[in-house]
């Protein structure tokens, strides 16, 4: 899949914006005034850059609004009604705790879960592709999702213990995705033969492509550049997505080397999400011999 | 809406001989004037003389070459457009409802006035059938020729769609695949009929016709075996020599 950057920043940022939410639904830390307002903008921008940016791969935003309607099969309407109703949630929730000094916990809790529930539709919208294998995997896409949107929150929020055991488990559930993720084309039972038909004749090969130039769909679903380094991505997304915070976490603590956590965070699950789309295979490229 | 109807009145599909198809890809050319002259969007060209040509197609000619354990290889052409699913992913994934299935005939469309162009339809197709417009940025995709197959101000006979009108081998066959008398069906029992890529759990209205199996030429000139060879295969003069030298290197 061609790793668009809109995308990659959407899920990465909006995945961070939402976790943090979730921990300031829960009352962690439980902050009010000035220091909630300063959680709280961190997390919209966050949420809603990210929401913002993924707009921009859309090929008519000003009719983003008609995706509301078809929440009945779609998970990605369904993603936009979570968001919205999360951050609404969020918002009224937020503005007790800075303007009131009070804490509406049951408001906070069900915008908490709302927030969980829009990192949970975002992966579903991956996880629900039959022609991506790699991504079709259930439940390790929306838990690769949902783990590492609760740890980067537990690290925006400041929870460190919690921060230093989510990120652990996100990291063996990233590991999982990928070992998973490698035999999955091959497990899928989709290859040249069942997409031609023509296996029980011999042995298919494309001859030819339907055209000499390139075009949307193998610009969109076939990216076979960024895959020559996967193995040494790998390692640097989880040094940095994983390694690096949980070790800084363990030091005594100090707000610079927090700071350095999270930005290490960041860059790795940048480099974690630009993987999970350079690594995808879509079995179109099949038809063109190429995967 | 883009729940998918539990049955629809008919199945219009096509069905694509594969035995037949001679690769000319007049089925590309007609399919791309037709539905750049008529309903929706035009399907745009991208630097179309320059260095790096592209553009949007509904129906693309792709060519394999088979290879049997035993014999020649054969190449199959293999002309691939929407096959409009009876569990078409496409819709489901539809945010807006601009994708649908339409129960009267089970053909899949866009309302491209409702597309935004976030491209999640063609993410769930397997066959690559559904192409964003560059220019447009809204969803393209087969018709089946909506337009013409119930345009009265069409003669009869071109109320088809256009790929199966023009095709000048007879490759491609368009009908009710619902109906088990109509022609296209009785056409699949007969062939034995396939879905691409059936694992992937589309069901797929539009099917294909295996290439049937090549005939084997019998040995039939009973005098051949005992006639001298006219070519004698071992060379002379200089290559003999040659030959010969190398033998012994």
């Amino acid at each position: 899949m061609h790793p668009a950057p809109s995308v990659i920043f959407f899920s990465t940022f909006s995945g961070l914006g939402f976790g943090l939410l979730f921990w300031l639904g829960f009352g962690f830390p439980a902050v009010t005034g000035w220091t909630a307002f300063a959680f709280f903008t961190i997390a919209y921008i966050l949420a809603v850059g990210g929401l913002i940016s993924s707009t921009f791969h859309l090929g008519h935003p000003e009719r983003a609004l008609k995706a509301f309607t078809q929440w009945r099969t779609s998970w990605l309407s369904r993603e936009g009604w979570c968001a919205v109703v999360a951050l609404v949630l969020m918002a009224l929730y937020g503005a007790g705790l800075v303007f009131f000094d009070q804490r509406w916990t049951l408001l906070g809790i069900i915008g908490a879960l709302f927030s969980l529930a829009t990192v949970f539709t975002t992966s579903m919208i991956y996880a629900q592709l039959k022609t991506i294998p790699r991504w079709n995997q259930l439940p390790l896409t929306p838990a690769y999702f949902l783990s590492l949107s609760i740890a980067g929150g537990a690290l925006m929020a400041g929870q460190i213990t919690w921060a230093v055991v989510l990120l652990v488990i996100a990291g063996a559930i990233q590991i999982a995705t990928w070992l998973m993720g490698d035999k999955a084309l091959e497990n899928s039972g989709t290859d040249m033969a069942s997409a031609t038909q023509l296996g029980n004749i011999g042995t298919v090969r494309a001859f030819e492509p339907p055209h000499t130039g390139t075009n949307y769909l193998l610009r969109e679903f076939v990216h076979v550049v960024g895959r020559k380094h996967a193995q040494k991505l790998r390692i640097i997304a989880l040094g940095l997505m994983i390694i690096a915070p949980v070790v800084l976490l363990l030091l005594p603590f100090n707000h610079f080397l927090a700071l350095i956590a999270v930005v290490a965070h960041v860059a790795g699950v940048l480099t974690s999400r630009w993987l999970f789309f350079a690594e995808a295979e879509h079995v179109v490229g099949l038809y063109y011999g190429k995967r | 809406m883009t729940s998918l109807p539990a049955s629809t009145e008919k199945k219009l599909g096509l069905v694509i001989d594969l035995d037949t198809c001679v690769g000319c890809h007049a089925c590309v050319i007609s399919c791309k004037g037709w539905n750049t002259e008529n309903y929706g969007a035009p399907l745009s060209d991208t630097d179309p003389y320059g260095a790096e040509p592209s553009g949007t197609f509904l129906n693309r000619v792709h060519s394999y070459e088979v290879q049997p354990a035993q014999g020649e290889a054969q190449l199959i052409h293999f002309p691939k457009s929407c096959l409009h699913c009876e569990d078409a992913p496409c819709v489901t994934v539809c945010p807006t409802g601009a994708s649908y299935k339409r129960v009267e005939d089970g053909i899949v469309l866009v309302n491209e006035s409702d597309c935004i162009g976030c491209g999640l339809c063609a993410w769930a197709c397997p066959y690559g059938a559904r192409e964003m417009d560059q220019l447009e940025g809204v969803m393209k995709k087969c018709t089946l020729c909506v337009d013409r197959i119930y345009n009265e101000n069409l003669p009869e006979e071109d109320r088809q769609p256009a790929c199966v009108r023009t095709c000048p081998a007879g490759a491609r066959h368009f009908g009710d695949l619902g109906d088990p008398d109509s022609d296209v069906s009785q056409l699949v029992a007969e062939r034995g009929g396939v879905d691409l890529m059936p694992e992937q759990g589309t069901k797929p209205v539009n099917k294909y016709l295996p290439p049937r199996p090549k005939d084997a030429l019998p040995e039939f000139d009973v005098l051949a075996p005992f006639l001298e060879p006219v070519v004698d295969a071992e060379p002379k003069g200089f290559l003999g020599w040659l030959d010969k030298a190398l033998e012994k290197i």
